[in-house]
């Protein structure tokens, strides 16, 4: 059939490019080989002066760029990225927790590109037509070099960032039981939709098992919410009211009060108190405790007396 | 499905086991409503622990019995929405506004009790 023609007769000239590829890159890794110390001395030189990897001590960069040049010409030789990709998540790994950023892996690499790049003008300068097929061969190669590297870095960066965003939302969201039937929910930091989702949750979940009946959400350390935030914030008194559930809000800020005097809130619905200690105080009122000194003061440990 | 009205001293109970209809939920409104008047009962719990979803139907239905109960002299409380319910609830906007909400029959009945003694307690 044609069809089969068709599809066949493209690829012979370009195996035949191929074929000559693959000395043209076998040359190159010979020269790459041959010249490994100087070109590997320079490059670290050239990282030094670049003032690249400040975090790093200067025999550190060595033995790095001694690594990451080797992976790099059997990258050129194999054509295979799986080794590379590999050390390159490896490396990110080890030089991210030492505040190593983006610019400097991309920058070293990039170097090294250009390190070697010259070293190819060097030798071949007396024969353009040579340069040229070398540079054709060298440049894709190389560029999707630093490609691999810079996005293993990136990747490597994002799942710890994922990781961190997880062991936060993990640690974030205590439902903290102080008296009997009485519930306290301190909320710190910035509360995005997911976070205040699953904050809810947590708080109706945790009414239903600890059968509150008063619930205090502190918000002392929220700095501000936007209205979306609020309202769900709002929502939450609501839901928690029909599962039978005082809420009482403190420690709102003059931004948060704003923000809820801005998206209309009724006050007739939401308990605010100032301070944690006066959400406490009238929970437990509400509940029916009267928080009394044993004793005198003299017995209060020296401490806590004033003066 | 009709639901068993169960009389408990001064108090009907209501306790709701499956999905209702709306005609279902209205007979229940009537029924309770009527029941108040009939057991001079001071106190109505409608129990909804096994209901998974309470649409704008049912609840303007639970808030307009509430609203008749207190018209004819009595009390009522909502107990047993579950959490998830209770956050689609508000999220439709239907808060039951207005109605008095307990976790579980066991602290309607109390909130009920307190109800009943503080209200002798003035007419003493």
């Amino acid at each position: 059939m044609h069809e089969v023609k068709d599809l066949k007769s493209p690829l012979a000239p370009s195996q035949v490019t191929s074929e000559s590829t693959a000395t043209i890159l076998r040359e190159l890794v010979t020269h790459l080989r041959e010249n490994r110390t100087q070109l590997r001395q320079e490059w670290a030189h050239r990282i030094t002066e670049a003032k690249l990897l400040t975090a790093m001590s200067a025999d550190e960069i060595f033995t790095e760029a001694t690594a990451v040049y080797d992976q790099y010409v059997e990258a050129l030789e194999t054509g295979t990225f799986e080794a590379l990709q590999a050390y390159a998540r490896n490396l990110s790994e080890r030089i991210i927790p030492r505040g190593v950023e983006t610019h400097e892996v991309v920058g070293i690499v990039l170097l090294l590109r250009d390190v070697l790049a010259r070293s190819l003008f060097a030798k071949y300068q007396g024969d353009f037509g040579k340069l040229n097929r070398i540079l054709d061969a060298y440049e894709p190669a190389a560029n999707r070099i630093a490609n691999t590297v810079a996005v293993g870095f990136v990747q490597e960066r994002e799942r710890i960032i994922r990781e961190q965003q997880e062991a936060i939302r993990e640690l974030s969201t205590p439902v903290l039981q102080v008296r009997e039937r009485l519930l306290i929910l301190p909320i710190i930091g910035v509360i995005d939709p997911q976070r205040a989702r699953q904050l809810t949750e947590q708080l109706l979940r945790g009414i239903r098992t600890n059968r509150a009946k008063v619930v205090v959400i502190d918000i002392t350390g929220v700095a501000a919410m936007d209205s979306q935030i609020a309202n769900h914030l709002v929502q939450t008194v609501e839901a928690s009211r029909l599962l039978g559930a005082t809420v009482i809000v403190t420690g709102l800020s003059p931004e948060i009060a704003q923000t809820l005097v801005n998206i209309g809130v009724d006050l007739g619905k939401m308990n605010t108190v100032g301070d944690l200690q006066g959400g406490i105080e009238g929970a437990e009122r509400l509940l029916g405790y009267k928080v009394v000194p044993i004793g005198d003061n003299t017995q209060m440990p020296k401490g806590l007396l004033p003066g | 499905m009709a639901v068993p009205i169960l009389k408990q001293g001064p108090f009907l109970i209501a306790s709701i086991q499956s999905a209702l209809t709306d005609t279902d939920l209205v007979q229940l409104r009537d029924a309770l409503v009527g029941q108040v008047g009939s057991y001079r009962s001071r106190g109505v719990i409608v129990d909804v622990t096994a209901l998974d979803v309470l649409d704008s139907f049912a609840s303007r239905t639970l808030r307009d019995l509430a609203h008749m109960v207190r018209l004819r002299g009595a009390e009522t409380v909502i107990v047993g929405i579950q959490p998830e319910v209770a956050f689609t609830m508000v999220r439709l906007g239907l808060t039951l506004e207005g109605v008095a909400t307990a976790l579980d029959l066991e602290e309607g009945l109390f909130y009920l009790n307190e109800k009943l003694r503080s209200t002798q307690q003035t007419t003493q």
